[in-house]
């Protein structure tokens, strides 16, 4: 909360600062400077060498002395030889961040009914909870098998028509051309099927997070409002939502992030036609025995690195614009 | 995020994880490890791979030295041979040890989780053991082009004369030189009841028109004539492999997964136009069907054929579904072109290789020559008896009927090819042709544009 200092306090503060002796300076620094290396080193020099890798070609089992420039080659292949993965993975990313909003979004209404205490809510809370505790690469394992499996799957059991491939049928629910694409891009049956399994888990998630904040929201300031004649609706939107505040931005933080990096439930149901995502795009490139494709694959991840920047640049002007 | 590191990009089985599910005659209680993946096992197998990332990765530097065989006369001359293995279970590994004493070489083990050996080989290989365990065809060929596996052309015309054409050829790097002894391996063929085709009165089909004229007999006789799975993108490799390989021979089949022919060609469009006329005979919606839940549907004698590995019978319980696993045999995929008959099978091999300057090479070509013959495959096989031998002369005595048709077939074969994601870059099998074969079941009359992308794809891979 960016409640304004007074000025002299604000002062006081400043001086304190200055009053730091050696021992806690040097503190300090080892503090500030111990976490900020490890994240260079494992974060952001591995992001630059991926940057500088897409734009190599190299095959990982040649010497680090076979690896040749090949300028922006790899962003050619994949924005128009490979585009056929690359922009149905990112629209499939985006369906995400769009439909994991919407969960974040139910979540957080669970959270609000179950705060009211409602009998039984303990129970309620595990049922939702539950899947949290699970991998989303175990939640994929589960839901192949039980759910979607086309023969023996409890989904098609309790469908009165013709089984459905919940998996396998890449068939687009709605499609819409784009000017630059020959070919059509749209939401597939199965990618559909993939994001109920992810709202299973997502849901509680949120909700937990929601559940916390919400237990520490002022009940006078409730109190205040219900005495003060708001209905349901006013209260929860003037006076509970501005309070979760904190909880807001974390939970807008987990759920982009969520959407930007899917690729173990998709790994998990091993990947059939119709649900690439950007990971998926990164890893089949990488992985594997003789034939690393290390600059495509670079190329794919680093796709995905302006993506993820592009929201946190948005994200943290945003926050500096409303706080300054 | 530390569970991602298990679940890879999936490709069909090596022989070595999955094995024969052994008949009743031959079943003992202890073979349960080599049998591979029965669904119940692939499913606590996975989720114990989840489970145990970490576990795992810290048990990847650890590798555990075995000494084998020494005692035998002969053998000290020759020093110690260090041999890299992924005989990783206790079966195998036990297995493996016995073969080697055969040799009478004085031979280092060196064992490594079989997932860590396969993930790490890219590293392993510039430093490698003198042998080191591995697999045929382009997963062997993209090591010995780059120059990081030895020539022993001199083991084979010295040593392996028990060992067919079709092994020889699926050992040869692309110079003509042999990088690679053969051991074990399974068998791609069309998998059948034996019992369905009594009761009413179904005949092997040997050609084409044979063949789809049964599937209209068993389609009014109202079964699914095949089975057909395609979940991990693999499974129907399998069929295009075949039809190529019928259609248009061995040959051709090599040159195109080596990127030297041209995807759009009329040639491989005869392919998917043969693939097409057996298409109303497939189970629906392939795409999503685990190759375990079509193996059921001929389990339960609802469909009729299944063109899969052997390792169709490790679906089946060894305990309560002996009597399917005895009933299930194979067929070569019948002739189209007459022009290349029968003449090639589908077997993925696993075997060893050789390091580029071995620090005994002397020793590690003699243990090479000696780990292919019959005396090491029958010591192999007398521990672990879900496998079939490479090499000629092996005793068979142990094997039950699938295994001896295994044998027969692949040994009668004049051509063995490795399957699609081991013969070429397996990157480009399940990137480009595993894709374009899911959007051909999903869509056949697609396939001219599928063709294409899959052409202009192929532009980006050097296939080196």
């Amino acid at each position: 909360m960016a409640t304004r200092l007074p000025a002299a306090k604000r002062r006081g503060a400043a001086r304190k600062k200055l009053s730091l002796n050696r021992s806690d300076r040097i503190w300090l620094v080892a503090m500030v400077a111990f976490p900020a290396a490890l994240h260079l080193l494992l974060v952001w020099i591995p992001a630059l060498l991926t940057v500088v890798l897409s734009f190599t070609k190299w095959n990982n089992l040649d010497p680090f002395s076979a690896i040749e420039y090949v300028a922006t080659e790899n962003y050619r292949i994949i924005f128009t030889i490979f585009d056929t993965n690359l922009f149905p993975a990112m629209f499939n990313n985006f369906v995400l961040v769009i439909w994991l909003t919407i969960c974040s979004a139910i979540g957080m209404l669970l959270a609000y009914l179950l705060d009211k205490e409602v009998a039984g809510s303990r129970i309620y809370q595990s049922i939702y909870y539950f899947p949290v505790v699970l991998s989303l690469a175990v939640v994929g394992f589960i839901w192949r098998s039980t759910m979607f499996s086309r023969d023996r799957g409890l989904l098609n059991m309790v469908w009165p028509g013709e089984p459905i491939d919940w998996v396998g049928d890449g068939q687009k629910l709605f499609e819409f051309s784009l000017p630059f694409l020959d070919f059509p891009l749209g939401l597939s049956r199965n990618f559909a099927a993939l994001l109920v399994a992810m709202a299973w888990r997502h849901i509680g998630y949120i909700m937990v997070m929601y559940l916390a904040g919400l237990k520490a929201v002022d009940n006078s300031l409730k109190e205040a409002a219900a005495i003060d004649g708001c209905n349901e609706w006013q209260s929860f939107r003037q006076v509970i939502f501005p309070s979760l505040k904190p909880i807001n931005v974390i939970v807008i933080v987990i759920t982009v992030i969520e959407a930007l990096r899917a690729y173990d439930i998709v790994a998990a149901l091993n990947e059939p036609r119709g649900t690439e995502v950007l990971g998926t795009l990164v890893t089949n490139a990488l992985l594997g025995e003789g034939a690393g494709r290390v600059g495509v694959g670079s190329a794919y991840g680093v796709v995905l690195l302006v993506l993820c920047i592009g929201f946190i640049i948005w994200y943290v002007a945003d926050h500096y614009r409303k706080t300054a | 995020m530390t569970s991602d590191r298990r679940v890879r990009v999936p490709r069909s089985p090596s022989p070595s994880e999955v094995g024969f599910a052994l008949g009743e005659e031959t079943q003992d209680p202890g073979t349960e490890a080599g049998s591979g993946l029965s669904r119940r096992s692939f499913i606590v197998g996975a989720a114990a791979t989840l489970g145990t990332g970490a576990v795992l990765a810290a048990c990847g530097g650890d590798s555990d030295e075995t000494e084998a065989g020494g005692a035998a006369e002969g053998g000290g001359d020759l020093g110690e041979v260090t041999f890299g293995s992924n005989y990783s279970d206790e079966k195998p590994k036990e297995a493996l040890a016995a073969a080697v004493a055969t040799t009478g070489l004085d031979v280092a083990i060196n064992t490594v989780d079989h997932n860590t050996y396969q993930e790490n080989f890219n590293t392993y290989v510039q430093q490698p053991d003198d042998i080191m365990a591995w697999f045929a065809g382009y997963r062997m060929r993209a090591f010995a082009s780059r120059g990081v596996v030895g020539d022993i052309s001199d083991v084979w015309s010295d040593q392996l004369s028990g060992m067919s054409e079709g092994f020889k050829s699926a050992s040869t790097g692309l110079d003509g030189s042999q990088y690679f002894v053969p051991f074990y391996f399974y068998a791609w063929g069309i998998h059948y009841r034996k019992s369905l085709f009594e009761e009413n009165g179904y005949e092997i089909p040997t050609t084409w028109d044979d063949f789809k004229a049964l599937c209209d007999t068993m389609q009014a006789d109202g079964l699914v004539p095949l089975c057909a799975a395609n979940d991990g993108g693999w499974p129907q490799m399998g069929m295009f492999d075949m039809i190529n390989l019928r259609v248009n021979g061995y040959d051709y089949h090599v040159s195109l997964m080596g990127g030297n022919e041209d995807w759009t060609s009329p040639e491989v469009k005869e392919v998917f136009a043969k693939w097409n006329e057996i298409l109303p005979y497939y189970q629906p919606d392939a795409n999503g069907r685990t190759w375990q839940d079509a193996a059921n549907a001929l389990g339960d004698k609802s469909a009729g054929m299944y063109l899969l590995g052997n390792f169709v019978t490790s679906n089946f319980d060894g305990d309560t579904q002996q009597d399917i696993i005895d009933d299930i045999d194979f067929f070569l995929f019948p002739e189209i072109n007459s022009e290349h008959g029968q003449d090639a099978i589908e077997a993925p091999i696993d075997g060893f290789m050789m390091a580029a300057s071995p620090a005994n090479e002397a020793g590690a070509k003699a243990l090479l020559g000696g780990m292919g013959q019959p005396a090491a495959a029958d010591a192999y096989i007398g521990v672990d008896p879900s496998v079939v031998a490479a090499v000629s002369g092996a005793d068979t005595g142990s094997y039950n009927a699938l295994q001896n048709k295994a044998a027969e077939l692949v040994g009668g074969s004049k051509f063995i090819a490795q399957f699609l994601d081991r013969d070429t870059d397996p990157d480009f099998a399940a990137n480009v042709v595993g894709k374009a074969i899911a959007d051909f079941l999903a869509d056949p009359g697609s396939i001219d544009s599928v063709l294409a992308t899959v052409e202009e794809q192929k532009s980006t891979y050097t296939f080196e």
